[in-house]
């Protein structure tokens, strides 16, 4: 018999009853479908105890490490506190400790959470700005000392972009929501081929990943990023991503301008389009998908017909 | 003799739950690349379409399902009106046994697949 925890309630399984089953029983509403691990309606997260696998299947891994389970199929082995996808809503609270250009349009925002933080490079947070709410792609690695770093690409008349880079400064504290998004590197596949494909900012989470796999997991596969911006100052990143190609032969970087090409360092064309174009066979590839969302859903259909796995195709698309 | 084999039900021949988590990938990218009938899979939301091939294919594979004669209808009613007929569903079938086959799936339980989802032809198709 196990005790589940949903939000202040506590209810306790029977035998042979699922997660599901014993909150249902106890007149709890949860969203749910096909109650076959099929549908994926019901998917929770346990905040504490690792749920069986067996109730896993199906998800992806990056869900997987984090403790996503389907109640339906899940017989509890141990005690658990669950929750709705995304509804750990309670806000953190961080200082701004860092606030610089990093071209004419885009802002490097760090700033360091006042609690431990657990997350993984790539994820996104929200941040709030009394009732204006956005996600941002979480650029850097887990650190010891709590810190967050974004690149903020700052719209003419964006409402919270504007707020950063006009009233934001050192010091001043910022609400943040817990890390989401399953768009993080994975380890255990050090072999596996990456293929990094990002637009403007989408270079935020990119580089989280590639720092994540180069330096923190030593990934031995080949990685290919392809950045693409309409113009030079776009490629915000262009000096940091070279030098790590020196460093580190399995790195390619490929800085891709839609606009104007005076330069031939630069490949011109769309980044999707030339990398697949350079890599037309996927199969077995692990791919990271960024940036502009009609980019990032056309390109994940794209790399999926030329043969990677669903399941390998992680993606963060910034829609607003 | 052969009692271990006829003791399982089909789903449990072909591989249970684990067969259908190998199937989905390369069918559902069979149907996508094929323009006699990828028009009616443009558009909604890939991840979620997979799970529906999941179940789809569960649902060929003899699987534990809850789908009625009239769930089926009624998922399938928006393609009718788009013009689905016989020569799309024929092409779904050819593409779920080339599926199949390059799982290596015997040409018998291939047969037991296909008879299953005849049976569901009128359904789909609005008859
Ligand atoms: C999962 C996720 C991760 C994200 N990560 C990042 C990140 O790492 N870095 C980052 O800079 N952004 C990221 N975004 C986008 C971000 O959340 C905001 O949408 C963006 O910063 C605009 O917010 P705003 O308040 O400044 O503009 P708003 O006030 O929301 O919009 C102002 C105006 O700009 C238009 N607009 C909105 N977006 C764009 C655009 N991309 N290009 C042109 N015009 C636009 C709007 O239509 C509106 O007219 C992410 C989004 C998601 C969903
Ligand atoms: C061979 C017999 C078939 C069976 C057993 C079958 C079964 C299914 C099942 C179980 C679903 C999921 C329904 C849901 O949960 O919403 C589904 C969805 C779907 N089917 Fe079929 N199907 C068949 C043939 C076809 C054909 C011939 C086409 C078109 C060429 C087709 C196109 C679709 C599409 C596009 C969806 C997604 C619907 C949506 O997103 O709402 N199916 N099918």
């Amino acid at each position: 018999m196990a005790r589940i925890k949903f939000k202040d309630q506590t209810v306790i399984a029977e035998n042979n009853e699922t997660v599901l089953q014993s909150l249902l029983r106890s007149n709890i509403q949860v969203p749910y479908g096909c109650q076959q691990g099929v549908c994926q309606s019901c998917l929770m997260r346990s905040l504490d105890n690792t749920p069986p696998s067996s109730s896993q299947t199906g998800l992806k891994e990056t869900q997987q490490k984090q403790n996503y389970f389907l109640p339906c199929i899940c017989l509890p082995e141990n005690d658990m506190t669950v929750a709705l996808p995304n509804a750990e809503k309670t806000w953190l609270e961080a200082e701004v400790i860092e606030k610089k250009a990093l071209s004419i349009n885009v802002i490097l925002l760090k700033i360091k959470s006042k609690e431990p933080l657990t997350f993984f490079a790539g994820q996104f947070v929200n941040l709030r700005n009394n009732d204006v709410i956005r996600s941002y792609s979480i650029a850097n690695t887990p650190n010891l000392s709590h810190e967050l770093a974004f690149h903020i690409r700052i719209l003419p008349d964006g409402k919270f972009s504007r707020f950063v880079a006009d009233d934001l400064e050192i010091g001043m504290p910022l609400s943040f929501s817990h890390a989401q998004g399953s768009c993080h590197y994975l380890e255990g596949k050090s072999e596996q081929p990456l293929l990094l494909i990002g637009t403007g900012t989408g270079l935020a989470p990119l580089y989280g990943i590639l720092k994540d796999a180069l330096l923190t997991h030593k990934h031995q596969g080949e990685i290919h990023l392809f950045h693409g911006s309409r113009d030079e100052s776009g490629l915000y990143l262009e000096e940091k991503l070279t030098a790590l190609t020196q460093n580190y032969p399995n790195f390619h970087y490929t800085p891709c301008l839609s606009g104007e090409v005076n330069n031939e360092k630069y490949t011109k064309g769309r980044a999707n389009e030339i990398a697949l174009k350079q890599f037309p066979k996927l199969k077995d590839w692990c791919v990271y998908l960024c940036g502009q969302p009609e980019m990032v859903l056309q390109t994940k259909r794209a790399t999926y017909l030329l043969g990677a796995s669903l399941k390998d195709i992680y993606i963060d698309a910034f829609s607003s | 003799m052969s009692e271990t084999t006829t003791d399982l039900t089909l789903f449990e021949q072909l591989g249970g739950e684990a067969a259908v988590d190998a199937a989905v990938d390369a069918f559902y990218r069979k149907v996508l690349s094929d323009y006699r009938i990828n028009r009616f899979f443009d558009g909604a939301d890939m991840d979620t379409l997979a799970a529906k091939q999941k179940a789809f294919l569960t649902m060929a594979f003899g699987g534990p399902n809850n789908y009625s004669g009239k769930d089926m209808r009624d998922a399938h009613a928006k393609f009718v009106k788009m013009g689905l007929d016989d020569s799309h569903f024929d092409a779904v079938v050819e593409k779920l046994a080339e599926t199949l086959i390059e799982l290596g799936v015997s040409q018998e339980l291939i047969a037991q697949v296909g008879a299953i989802a005849e049976t569901t032809r009128a359904d789909i198709l609005g008859k």
